[in-house]
């Protein structure tokens, strides 16, 4: 069976699974639709909160990243599984105490003011359409690469099944294809990392193997050999810091912030039973999620090694230390054919050389001219793996079927959040608060409906910036509504002109950070600094400024607050009440 | 529950999340970004102890200090008795 028919029937049956689930959970009223009624037990919850939380960007991209960053990888794996802490002790059992619907709904309940929740709901939209514009083109460049369709078929066959289970059972649906989606994704995750482990180590589980000797018999650390092919090709030590420490700790520290003020991460905690589960779940989420994380470090060290190895096989500078390109593997070709792969014979010796030319002083008495491997797309990282380890084509077939489980359940969590936004906060909560329960379920499948129209449309039509909106989706996240929900929890001081005034001071001044150097509104031709660490204030990169912005945001709310009055009693009240599991006698 | 035990379950509550939010910030920003390069002297197997503290070792005590802190608070609950039925 050719490799494109197994992956047709792969990925098709588990779209027939994902569809059979949805029809299974059909929801009935609004609680169901935003909050799965409260039923949703906290293991399982935790399960879908791994598959919400980790996108097609954790799973094709972030392995390839760490790859290429070695040590620096570092903020991406803690920063996106740190914030869970902040999540399980300062968010999650408060919020779910309040029992409420959404999360512009306790800042607006919270801080006694509608403006304060259409500032939540701003920040929430922007934030969640970013973000599920990366999911619609992960799903339209997985389908293309691996199915041979266009990416505009695939982009639409993955909103057809969005829309769906999302249309149908809201959260209830979502949240069980959700957990269907976690188990397809790390099963493919997984399996190509233990079989590269074993290969390269010896050791069947990647986390240990990655501290493990080389299975060569040569008894030298995986990571000690690693970081001398690459110096001794002028390449930075895989496990040396390059970049700056004090972005190091900005950014590892806005992507905590932003983890746990993402609103479709925190409204997974709404769908549990009890205060006692939502604290549970969030360290079960974290118990699923570092599965793929720790496993991630591994995939892209080893990956690293075998493209190093492959490439140069013998010593560095010896006449036939480099491959022929007549003699390359089937892999190299068929990603060579996608692009994502270029090589250039640039000294014409039929070999290809794969060097740092600022590293390696000494490449021309070599007879090299110029580094030859002109594009290494670091998503093939993930994607051409379990070729390169010589895997059954089941597997490289699993590995397409994950990447559109992790897109498809990310897109669907993002997809969700925005529509309760539209329906609960906006027409409920403001433009029409007469409707009743079943009206607000009605607006609720067309607000979804809506949304997943607007995300494929720019999903086709990518705006130019489609590569920076990530950051600032979690700077949004870290600078306004995170520190808005903490101080909510934490002080009974801040009150709503606090609140507001510090909602828009951490928010301007880090969409003004980034849009300085990025362009306004990410028109490059308008930024205003070339973006690099002279320009940049402290050294800190764009990226990096969320912690900025939450630290402003906390400022001024405090300042603001304790300038004007104290909340009334019954905000004082209601905090003293989420503050405890049971409601007071 | 009478209002000075609300104020004292409060009271543990914020003790408890600051000692956790210590360990939290020592072993990621602490020992996998600040001290990193002395850690890195140090090695666990073929790891360097610096670079294992970032990329692996800081997201396994994450876990394990979820779910230290959902013990606690479930005996806090208890002790107090506001625990869920």
């Amino acid at each position: 069976m050719s490799l494109q028919v197994l992956t047709v029937l792969v990925v098709g049956a588990t779209f027939v699974l994902y569809i059979y689930i949805a029809i299974r959970s059909k929801a009935k009223d609004t609680s169901d639709f935003y909050v799965a009624s409260k039923g949703v037990h906290p293991v399982l919850n935790g399960m879908a909160t791994g598959a919400d939380w980790m996108s097609a960007a954790s799973f094709i991209s972030m392995a390839g990243l760490i790859a290429f960053l070695g040590y620096d990888g570092a903020v991406y794996l803690m920063g996106w599984t740190g914030g869970y802490c902040l999540l399980a002790m300062l968010l999650a059992p408060y919020l779910r105490k309040f029992g409420k619907f959404t999360v512009s709904e306790f800042i607006g309940e919270r801080y006694y003011s509608n403006f304060a929740r259409m500032v939540a709901v701003a920040c929430l939209i922007t934030a969640s359409v970013t973000y599920v514009i990366g999911q619609m083109k992960g799903i339209g460049v997985v389908f293309s690469r691996s199915l041979g369709v266009s990416f505009e078929v695939g982009i639409v066959i993955g909103m057809i099944i969005v829309f769906i289970y999302a249309v149908f059972g809201g959260m209830k649906g979502v949240t069980n294809t959700q957990i269907a989606q976690y188990c397809v994704l790390i099963f493919a995750y997984t399996v190509p990392a233990i079989f590269i482990a074993l290969q390269l180590t010896g050791m069947p589980i990647p986390q240990l193997g990655l501290g493990s000797t080389m299975s060569d018999g040569s008894g030298v650390y995986l990571l000690d050999k690693l970081d001398g092919i690459l110096t001794e090709l002028g390449f930075a030590a895989y496990t040396a810091q390059k970049m700056s420490t004090i972005n190091v700790l900005f950014l590892t520290m806005s992507l905590m912030i932003g983890t746990a003020g993402l609103p479709h991460v925190i409204m997974r905690f709404f769908t549990v039973p009890s205060v006692k589960d939502a604290r549970a779940s969030a360290g079960w989420a974290l118990v699923f999620i570092a599965i793929l994380y720790t496993t991630a470090p591994a995939v892209g060290a080893m990956a690293r090694m075998n493209l190093m190895q492959t490439i140069q096989h013998g010593p560095v500078g010896s006449i036939d230390g480099n491959i022929e390109y007549a003699k390359v593997p089937a892999w190299f070709k068929s990603w060579e054919k996608t692009g994502l792969l270029k090589f250039e014979d640039k000294n014409g010796d039929g070999r290809i050389q794969y060097y740092d030319e600022k590293g390696l002083k000494t490449a021309e008495s070599f007879g090299w001219k110029g580094n030859e491997m002109i594009k290494v797309d670091r998503d093939i990282m993930v994607l051409a793996n379990p070729e390169i380890a010589g895997l059954p084509n089941w597997v490289v077939a699993l590995v397409t079927a994950g990447g559109i489980a992790a897109a498809l359940s990310t897109a669907a969590g993002l997809l969700l959040a925005i529509a309760t936004a539209i329906s609960h906060d906006v027409l409920k909560g403001w433009l029409m608060p007469d409707i009743d329960d079943q009206q607000e379920l009605k607006f609720s499948r067309i607000a979804i409906g809506g949304a997943i129209l607007v995300a494929g449309y720019l999903g086709l039509n990518p705006p130019g910036f489609a590569a920076q909106v990530v950051a600032l989706a979690f700077g949004l996240a870290a600078s306004s509504i995170f520190p808005a929900i903490m101080m909510g929890i934490f002080s009974k001081r801040v009150n709503d002109k606090g609140a507001i005034a510090g909602m828009i001071a951490g928010l301007g001044s880090t969409l003004i950070y980034i849009f300085v150097f990025k362009g306004w509104f990410f028109f490059k031709s308008t930024a205003m600094l070339p973006d690099n660490a002279d320009n940049w204030l402290f050294g800190l990169n764009p990226q990096s400024f969320g912690t900025v912005g939450a630290i402003i945001n906390f400022i001024v709310a405090y300042v603001v607050s304790f300038a004007t009055e104290p909340p009334p009693q019954r905000i004082q009240d209601l905090i003293e009440d989420i503050r405890v599991p049971i409601a007071s006698k | 529950m009478v209002e000075k035990s609300r104020e004292e379950y409060w009271r543990r509550n914020i003790k408890l999340v600051t000692l956790c939010m210590i360990i939290w910030f020592v072993v990621s920003f602490g020992f996998g970004i600040i001290l990193v390069h002395p850690l890195n002297a140090i090695h666990l197997g073929g790891y360097k102890l610096g670079f294992w503290f970032a990329q692996q070792g800081s997201m396994y005590i994450f876990v394990a200090l979820i779910f230290f802190y959902s013990n606690r608070m479930g005996k806090l609950d208890k002790e107090f008795g506001v625990e869920e039925e």
